[in-house]
């Protein structure tokens, strides 16, 4: 008997602006010069939000903190193709998509300043509180999404990820659900090549990250990260989807972490200054600003005006998160339950 | 009134309380059409259809993530995990989600979810599906850990449970579920979590039991005046009513089918050590498995604690 070809893929890669900021007019989002422009401040904004925040853990007025630098046009690009109405299911990197949907600065500073009261989220953001433990917040979007469903609102949930994650149990149990019940579910994967000291193929045989999706029987795509128009591209079609009960999809945003992994850690002792010059030379920011420049919105002057309106912005979150008293003693006990059980109760009368 | 086992008890609240909240939801694997491995759930995918009972693919992690993101979109999801040791794949969503999201998030999201699974030896199955490590997720923070003894309490306890503001870990005891039948009330009643229930009264010993212990507990005291407490919920316990049994008693076994070593029978010696120890007249008695695997059928007599193993203790601690 002949051998049967029982699956034959494709997957594939969509880029949008190419590095000298020229678009494929065909692929171009239909967005308008102001929200271009808008895209640019926030992307900006995530990048001096950054560098505050690494600058107070030097300072020694924040703790530990993961920079987000060279991954701005995977947050803000995918962020900025949600409402309010949809569901986020973040990692810890992902403060470009907590600025896009207006998260505010000094919680978000707050958290990294070591204080439980940030991840209050507040009314009106569907927005889960950052995940730590890396990957599990996969199946936790999965549930929102079957809920969502079961609820019949029109929403999409969103979880983002990285590379890593993807090796994770939670990660293949949460896109097998995703195709098993055909959720309206959005999986973006930043695919920033490392996962702390590991590098992407130390992490899968695969090819490419976005293939995976097939085995689960859904779609998955690969975009590049560094440039917004296709990361929100991708993305906007797969919440049009997810919200139109078209099934789930996976977005590969394949970006790059300049920066070390935490402030604590140094990621000299594992890769080259070159890669990291190679990728800065990519660095999604200056691709938007070409442009922008070509569209005639884009010039050095505007974007110190537009720098110095996002590190005010950014001074005053520091300033209000600064002022915030510490939490008393008490709040320890503060939501552990609805009600605390009588040991926690005495536990709490005492401190 | 009917006589219901506790496999129909639990049946009962279950469909009572799907019936009366939309927000309640099972998932979990062979929930649906085959009603579960133990027939717990049996009828409720006809009765509800298959949005309100979840045939789920084969993920603990997933499932009880899964749960957790239901709930929080304001569900009450009810994930069963099909046996207690089948959990230990999905304690990074229990332990580091479920039980810290109420507070991780300062209240804006919350977790009531109720996660059923059968637990406890002596049911002649495989490996792993006879555990009773209950004690581990005692040690977790916004987690409460229910044990029923019997149909009339499970269905109240459940039903209780299921209403609860927070995620409750629901663990019912395998060898039970056809043990014994009661008078359940058709109607709904609730259990209230966090009290122990004087399953007998007494005046020379306090016991204190929970799940299918209660049961042999309540056989090995026979002949003595002893008070035996079934605890129903480990997690808050209620120390209150171990002490003041204590206080009258003087003296106190404690038995559970789990391993000694951090079973959950310290943290009852130690509250009473604290709160009671004037009163004691006789050392505190542990009966409880060897700090051992749960062993295949073979062995399983020998492992959990048999009825000469509670009347010793009781010897012990009265000729003290
Ligand atoms: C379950 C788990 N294991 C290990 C860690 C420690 N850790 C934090 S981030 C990280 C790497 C994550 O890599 P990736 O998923 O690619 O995300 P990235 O850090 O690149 O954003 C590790 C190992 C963790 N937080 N959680
Ligand atoms: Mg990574």
């Amino acid at each position: 008997m002949p051998e049967v070809l029982l699956a034959d893929f494709q997957i594939k890669r969509l880029e949008v602006l190419n590095e000298k900021g020229e678009a494929d007019p065909e692929l171009l989002p239909e967005l308008s010069d102001a929200e271009m422009w808008r895209l640019y401040e926030l992307m900006l904004l995530s990048r001096i939000f950054d560098e505050r925040a690494v600058a107070l853990q030097r300072e020694g007025r924040i703790g530990t903190y993961p920079p987000i630098r060279g991954q701005e046009a995977a947050q803000v690009g995918s962020a900025f193709a949600l409402t309010h109405k949809d569901w986020l299911f973040p990692s810890f990197r992902e403060m470009g998509a907590h600025l896009t949907l207006g998260y505010p600065i000094p919680q978000l500073l707050q958290y990294w300043g070591g204080d439980e009261r940030s991840q209050k989220v507040p009314p009106g953001l569907n927005i889960f509180p950052f995940c730590v433990a890396v990957g599990s917040q996969i199946p936790q979007a999965a549930g929102a999404a079957l809920a969502a469903r079961y609820r019949r609102d029109p929403v999409a949930v969103v979880t983002y990820f990285g590379d890593g994650a993807t090796s994770k149990g939670d990660f293949h149990e949460a896109m097998n659900l995703a195709g098993v019940f055909h959720l309206p579910l959005v999986f973006i994967c930043q695919n920033n090549q490392w996962a702390i000291s590991i590098p992407l193929k130390g992490q899968t045989a695969s090819a490419s990250l976005a293939q995976k999706a097939i085995a689960y029987g859904f779609q998955g795509v690969q975009v590049d990260g560094n440039d917004v128009f296709a990361v929100y591209r991708a993305t906007r079609q797969a919440v049009e989807k997810a919200r139109s009960g078209a099934g789930p999809t996976f977005i590969e945003c394949l970006t790059y972490r300049m920066a070390d992994h935490t402030t604590a850690d140094d990621a000299g002792r594992y890769r080259s200054g070159e890669e990291v010059t190679f990728w800065a030379a990519r660095d999604p920011i200056l691709r938007l600003e070409r442009f922008l420049e070509g569209r005639g919105l884009w010039t050095p002057q505007k974007r110190e005006e537009t720098a110095a309106q996002a590190a005010a912005i950014v001074d005053a979150g520091v300033a209000e998160m600064e002022a915030a008293p510490p939490p008393a003693a008490a709040e320890l006990f503060d939501e552990i339950l609805a009600t605390l059980t009588p040991r926690q109760a005495g536990q709490r009368k005492v401190r | 009134m009917a006589q219901l086992n506790m496999v129909q008890a639990i049946n009962q609240a279950l469909a009572q309380e799907m019936a009366r909240d939309d927000r309640v939801l099972l998932l979990g694997e062979d929930v649906g059409r085959d009603g579960g491995v133990f027939r717990v759930t049996e009828g409720l995918l006809e009765r509800f259809g298959r949005e309100r009972v979840l045939d789920t693919p084969l993920c603990e992690s997933g499932i009880m993530g899964a749960a957790i993101g239901m709930a929080a979109y304001g569900l009450r999801p009810v994930p069963e995990i099909q046996f207690l040791g089948f959990t230990y794949s999905a304690f990074e969503q229990l332990f580091a989600h479920a039980a810290r999201l109420r507070s991780r998030s300062r209240g804006r999201y919350s977790c009531p979810m109720v996660v059923r699974t059968p637990y406890g030896g002596g049911i002649k199955a495989p490996e792993l599906h006879e555990e009773s490590t209950e004690a581990l997720f005692c040690q977790v923070p916004g987690l409460k850990v229910v044990v029923p003894s019997g149909p009339y309490v499970a269905k109240g306890l459940l039903l209780a449970a299921l209403r609860d503001p927070d995620p409750v870990l629901f663990l019912e005891p395998t060898r039970l579920y056809r043990l014994l039948r009661e008078e359940v009330p058709e109607e709904e009643y609730l259990v209230e979590l966090g009290k122990a229930r004087v399953a007998r009264s007494g005046s020379a010993v306090t016991v204190v039991a929970w799940g299918s212990m209660l049961e042999r507990a309540l056989k090995a005291v026979e002949g003595y005046d002893a008070e035996v407490l079934d605890l129903l919920t480990l997690n808050p316990f209620d120390s209150e009513a171990i002490v003041a049994s204590v206080q009258k008693t003087g003296r106190l076994v404690i038995v559970h089918e789990a391993a000694k070593t951090c079973g959950f029978g310290a943290e009852i010696a130690a509250t009473v050590a604290e709160e009671a120890i004037l009163h004691l007249r006789a050392p505190i008695v542990r009966v409880t498995a060897p700090d051992v695997p749960v062993p295949l059928a073979k062995l399983i007599d020998h492992y959990l604690p048999g009825l000469q193993q509670i009347r010793s203790a009781l010897d012990e601690v009265l000729q003290y």
